[in-house]
This record gives structure tokens, sequence and C-alpha cells, in this order.
């Protein structure tokens, strides 16, 4: 337990004094959504009616956008073959770092998502929807993503590759994450989104682990 | 630290083991034993497995052919250190805190961080980020963590990469105090290490038969 | 902390050798061949001459017969590739790694053949090449997810490491494939209430299931020799990589 919680601890530290990258996937999370208007018109009832799909296209290519610090930095300097001789086994090493992962990448985004629903004219009760269905969807977006990060990681342009592994995985996400901010469906899909978070938090550590010890046999 | 044994006595024994990646053979038939307070030697030319040889003993690259054991071990704890090329430092965390969580991660069992960091020569930097350090203190800052967490085999792929004279003698110091409680060492390098008392040094030549 | 890799001896083993392997299967190559080429013959001159049109779709129905084979085939070659990964995954066995390989393209062809018969299919009944119908949908994710492990294929330069990474991939899409399709359907029913068209309704008469079936048994047999034909091509490139590397490593020595 106490080697999970440094290596959670090392994971935060790591990314907050990474300094830029925090705020950047932020910035890139509301650009991207504040983007769409432009392109299909400042029609409110339109933006009103897209807004839920915009906000998880937003925060998909976000967290797309972060993966490739996940293990890549620890592969290229060997701190991940070092990882499979420690007493913590390395999928629960891998675990702690999605932890820490969606804990810099999904939960500022969060965070920053009232910004978009004022942006995108959603009502109030929609807005409350929003940020559930993404507490309850990111875990899912990123335990894909480290499945698709760690299988890539020994491939020197695998951040090119992992984005199409991914997304066809995360297309229940997507399904159910704006599901669930759509009002009649709402709570059997927050259901859903939930499951899917538990099912690919607790299947992704073992595959990553499997994928990133293959990588160097 | 005294001449006492810490670790279980144990024995690597390697039968007819054929190393190399991707299918195909860089070594072949290799057998040897390396006993407590024994240190082997892998030399060669480049090209001839020596790092293979090692991933393979560190069980992160399967064998082709033969088989090895750690003999005399029981539990499924990890037994060994391994020290690669990389050296798994992280540049925005200070020195320190790059050995602190290493000492988490392979269990606290050895001596403290900044014992260890005044061991090798850090003492005074430990508070620095470790991208200010050069390519030898990172080197001496991955040998520190050789000593903060108490494993029997040492695997050591060019230990002295880097380091200077003083660095040279500070790996054979280190091997020999590891050699003397009970561990086992198998280093490659192209360096001469000298180990005082006879018959706790022998070497491998790779790559002999071609 | 020991590792033991003496040979064991039995059949599994034996045939996990690549060169007896090609050895075992080379003479049912043509055989295959032969046999898939009659059973198209038969199965096309029955889909053209010996079946009736359908009251409603007229013609159009014949595309049928190529259509549900190759739908059928999209999740079969997936099903193939799943085992095939753990058969590298579990037993280290080095033909998994290669079924798995040939596998991947094949099903890429056959799922994109599928939307593209589905699409043709769909013009004249329902009036639109493309419909975000349940069954199409999960089928064109299908698609993007064979197409994503060709890519990842591709992207290695170690194809014996990349095996076991692909393998892993593999069955993770493998357990999210019912997800997604769960998940589609249940995306489809809630925009578009009432499918249009379900397949399953009416019972089929002999006249249509006789082409069908031997069909399905053509596809099937196309897609086993194409895999097996595959298999032996990736051998022997396998084999051309190991004798370039020995080639390498005896001019630098």
């Amino acid at each position: 337990m106490n080697a999970f919680a440094a290596m959670l601890g090392r994971e935060l530290r790591l990314a907050l004094r990474g300094g830029g990258d925090v705020l950047t996937l932020v910035l890139f999370f509301v650009i991207v959504g504040a983007i769409v208007p432009f392109a299909v018109g400042p029609d409110k009832a339109l933006l009103e009616r897209i807004a839920p799909g915009i906000v998880w296209i937003a925060a998909f290519l976000a967290m797309l956008l972060g993966l490739d610090r996940l293990f890549r930095p620890d592969y290229e300097d060997g701190t991940l073959t070092l990882l499979r001789h420690a007493d913590l086994p390395l999928s629960a090493a891998i675990a702690a770092k999605v932890i820490a992962h969606w804990l810099v990448s999904a939960v500022p985004l969060i965070l920053a998502s009232p910004v978009l629903t004022v942006l995108l004219a959603m009502e109030g009760d929609a807005f409350w929807r929003t940020v559930l269905s993404l507490l309850l969807g990111t875990p899912a977006l990123a335990a894909f993503g480290a499945i698709g990060a760690a299988v890539t990681v020994s491939i020197r342009r695998g951040g090119l590759i992992a984005p199409i592994l991914i997304a066809p995985l995360s297309i229940p996400v997507l399904i159910f994450g704006v599901g669930a901010i759509t009002a009649t469906q709402s709570s059997a899909a927050l259901l859903f989104l939930a499951a899917l978070s538990l099912m690919a938090a607790a299947l992704a550590p073992f595959a990553a682990a499997l994928a990133i010890s293959s990588a160097e046999d | 630290m005294t001449d006492r044994q810490v670790f279980p006595p144990l024995a690597l024994r390697a039968e007819g083991l054929a190393c190399g990646r991707g299918g195909m053979a860089l070594s072949r038939d290799l057998t040897f034993s390396v006993e407590p307070g024994q240190c082997m030697l892998l030399r060669g030319p480049n090209g001839t497995g020596k790092t293979t040889l090692l991933l393979t003993l560190a069980g992160i690259v399967s064998p082709l052919e033969g088989s090895f054991a750690l003999q005399g071990s029981d539990d499924d704890s990890p037994m060994l250190h391994y020290c690669g090329h990389r050296n798994a430092v992280k540049p925005r965390l200070s020195v320190r805190e790059n050995l602190e969580f290493w000492r988490s991660m392979n269990g606290p069992t050895g001596i403290a961080a900044d014992a260890a960091l005044a061991e090798v020569g850090l003492g005074k930097l430990r508070d620095l980020d470790a991208g200010y350090l050069s390519a030898g203190q990172t080197r001496r800052l991955a040998l520190a963590r050789l000593l903060v967490s108490l494993r029997p085999l040492w695997l050591l792929d060019e230990p002295t990469a880097a380091l200077d004279a003083a660095g040279h003698e500070l790996v054979s110091k280190l091997i020999d105090r590891h050699l003397g409680v009970g561990g086992l060492a198998i280093a490659a390098t192209h360096d001469p290490i000298t180990l005082p008392g006879p018959g706790r040094l022998h070497t491998l030549l790779l790559g002999a038969e071609a | 902390m020991s590792i033991d890799t003496a040979p064991k001896q039995s059949w599994w083993n034996r045939i996990a050798h690549p060169g007896q392997f090609v050895a075992w299967t080379r003479p049912l190559l043509w055989p295959l061949t032969a046999l898939t080429a009659v059973l198209f013959v038969v199965g096309l001159w029955f889909a053209f001459f010996a079946s009736p049109e359908d009251y409603q779709m007229g013609d159009t129905v014949r595309i049928m017969y190529v259509h549900v084979p190759n739908a059928w085939l999209s999740q079969f070659v997936y099903g193939i590739m799943a085992v095939s990964a753990l058969g590298t995954l579990v037993w280290r066995h080095p033909l998994a790694d290669v079924s798995m390989k040939a596998a991947a393209p094949l099903g890429a062809l056959f799922t994109a053949l599928a939307l593209f018969t589905g699409a043709l299919w769909g013009r004249p009944t329902w009036g639109t090449f493309w419909e975000w119908d349940g069954r199409m949908t999960s089928t064109l994710v299908l698609l993007f997810i064979y197409l994503g492990i060709v890519a990842l294929w591709r992207a290695f330069d170690d194809q014996l490491r990349a095996a076991r990474i692909i393998a892993v991939f593999t069955l993770v899409g493998a357990i999210n494939i019912p997800i997604i399709k769960f998940s589609v359907d249940w995306w489809s029913t809630l925009h578009q209430p009432a499918s249009v068209f379900r397949a399953d309704g009416p019972r089929m008469p002999g006249s249509i299931l006789t082409p069908l079936m031997v069909m399905f048994v053509a596809f099937t047999l196309l897609f086993l020799t194409l895999h097996l034909k595959a298999m032996h091509t990736e051998i022997k490139r396998r084999r051309v990589v190991t004798l370039q590397r020995k080639a390498a490593q005896g001019a630098s020595s």
C-alpha cells in the first residue's frame, strides 16, 4: 500500500511540475468545445441540442492528447523495466498511474465543463447531468486510453496509432455519456456508464501490464 | 557494515542457456554458476549478447533454450536489482525524491536514502532537481538504488559507464561490500574491476567461439 | 524465478514448428481451392438462376447470398483471431502469432464486403446507402477495430515482439465487441424507434435457404483457404527476415 501511494504521489508530482500540461489540456478542451459554434452557426436551439455531444467529443479528444505522457517517458528512461522487479506488482503500479492520469487529466476537465455548458447554452439541469456523466464516464476513457497507450508504447510513432485503437473501444462511453445528459434515458445511461467504468478500470491494469511486459521481450 | 550474511545462501545456476532477441541467438550453451559472495564479470566484444544475457537473467527476455534458476530461495518476492543502461531517473524530481520513490517501490530494506546518497557522493546535491545532474552523477544516483533496498542478486550492465576514476572505485567498493554480506553480482563491463581476496571474481567470456 | 524451457514432445508442439506446419498443410491447399471454386459456381448458379425473386424486393434479394456469408465471416474471423490471441498469450504457440496476423486483413476485407453489399442492398430497399441502424453501425465499428489491428501490425518493426502485444489488444477488443454492440443497439433504438427491417422476420423458404447455405459454406472455405495461404506466406516472410538478420550478423563478425 505504501508503494502504491508512492507511485501515485510521484505521478501527481510529475504531472503538476510538468507545469503547463494540465492547463494545456483544459484549454484544449474548452477551445474544441468553443470552436463548434463557429462551424455550425450560432443557432441557440441547435447548439443546445448538440451540446452534450460536443462536450463529450471535447473531453474524449483532450484525454487522448494527454495519453502519450502516461507510459512513454517511463518506457524510454527504463522506469518500466525496473518496475517489473518492484515489490509492487506491475499491474498495481499501472493502476496507480491510471488513477493519477484520471486525476490530472479528467478532473480538471470536469471542473472546466461549466464554461462549456454556458457557451453552449445548456440549462441548469443539463449542466448537472453533464458533470455527473463526465464524472462517471471519464474513468472508462482513462482506462481504455491506458490500454491503447500500453499497446503502442514500444512503437516509435505510437502517439499516432493509439487514438485509432482507442476510439472504437470508447464508442460505448460516448453513447452512454451523451445519453446520460439527454433527459429521457438519463438514469439508465448513468448506470451503464458506471458499469462500463468499473469494468474498464478493472481490466485495464492487467491488460496494460501484459502489453508492457511483452513490449520488452 | 560488518561481514555477516544477511541473505539466505543463494546460488544462481544456468545450464545450456541460449539467449537472444527476436528469435536470433546471440549466445549459446552457457553453463555457469554464481555462488554467494561471488561476482561474475561478463566480457566480450560488442554485439555478443552481454546485455541480452542480463535481461534474460532478469526475466525480461525469455531464454531461447536451457534454463536458469536462483536456488535456495523459497519466496516469490523479487530477488534482484537490475541496473541497465537507462537510469530511470526523472529530471523533474529532486535527487532525494527519485531515490525515495524507488525505496518505497522496492521495499525500504536497505539503508536510508540520505545515507545512500552520501555513500555514492551525492549527499550535497540531494535537494537538486535530478535534471541538473551530469551523466556521471545520474549514474551514481542509479547505483544508490542498489543500496536502499536489499536484494541478493545484482545484475549490472556497464555499471561504470560515464563514471570517473573515483566512480570506478566506488563501483568496486559497492560490489565488494555486497559480496561480503553474501550477495551475488553479475556485471557486464569493459572496465577492470578488482576485488580484494581470491576466488570471488570470475569471468565469462562471450562471443569467444566466433 | 526459474524458467524451464525443456521442450515437451506432443503433437501440439510438433505442429508448432512452422516448417512442419507448412509441409503438412501444403497438400491441403489445392483441394481446398478447388472445393471452394466448385461451391462458388454451384452457389452462384443457385443464387442467380435457381432461386425466386422476392415478392417485395425483387432481384435485389440475391445480394443477400453474398451479404449474409460476409456478415457471418466478419464475426467468425474475429473469433479465430481471439482464439489465436489466447494461443499466443497462454501457450506462446508460434503458429498462433502467424494465424492472428494472417487473419486480420482478411477480417477487414470480409467486414468491408459485408458493409458494401449491405449498402448496395440498402439503396433499393431503404432508399439510402447508409442507415445508422444498430447492425450496420456495429459492423462499421468492427471494421475500425480490424483496421486498427492491421495498422498496429504494420507499426511494429519486430513482428515477433508485436504478436503478444497485439494479442492483448485483440482480446480486449473481443471483450468489448459485445459491449459496443449492446450500446449501439441501445443508441439506435433511442434515436429511431421501430427498426425498418428485420432479417429474422419472415421465415425463409427452402428455395432461398439452399443457395444461402451453399454460399455460406463457400465463403467460409474461401476464408480458410486464404487464411492458410496467408499463413504460409507469413511463415516464408519470417524465414526471409531471419536469414537477412543472420547474414547481417555474419557480415559484422
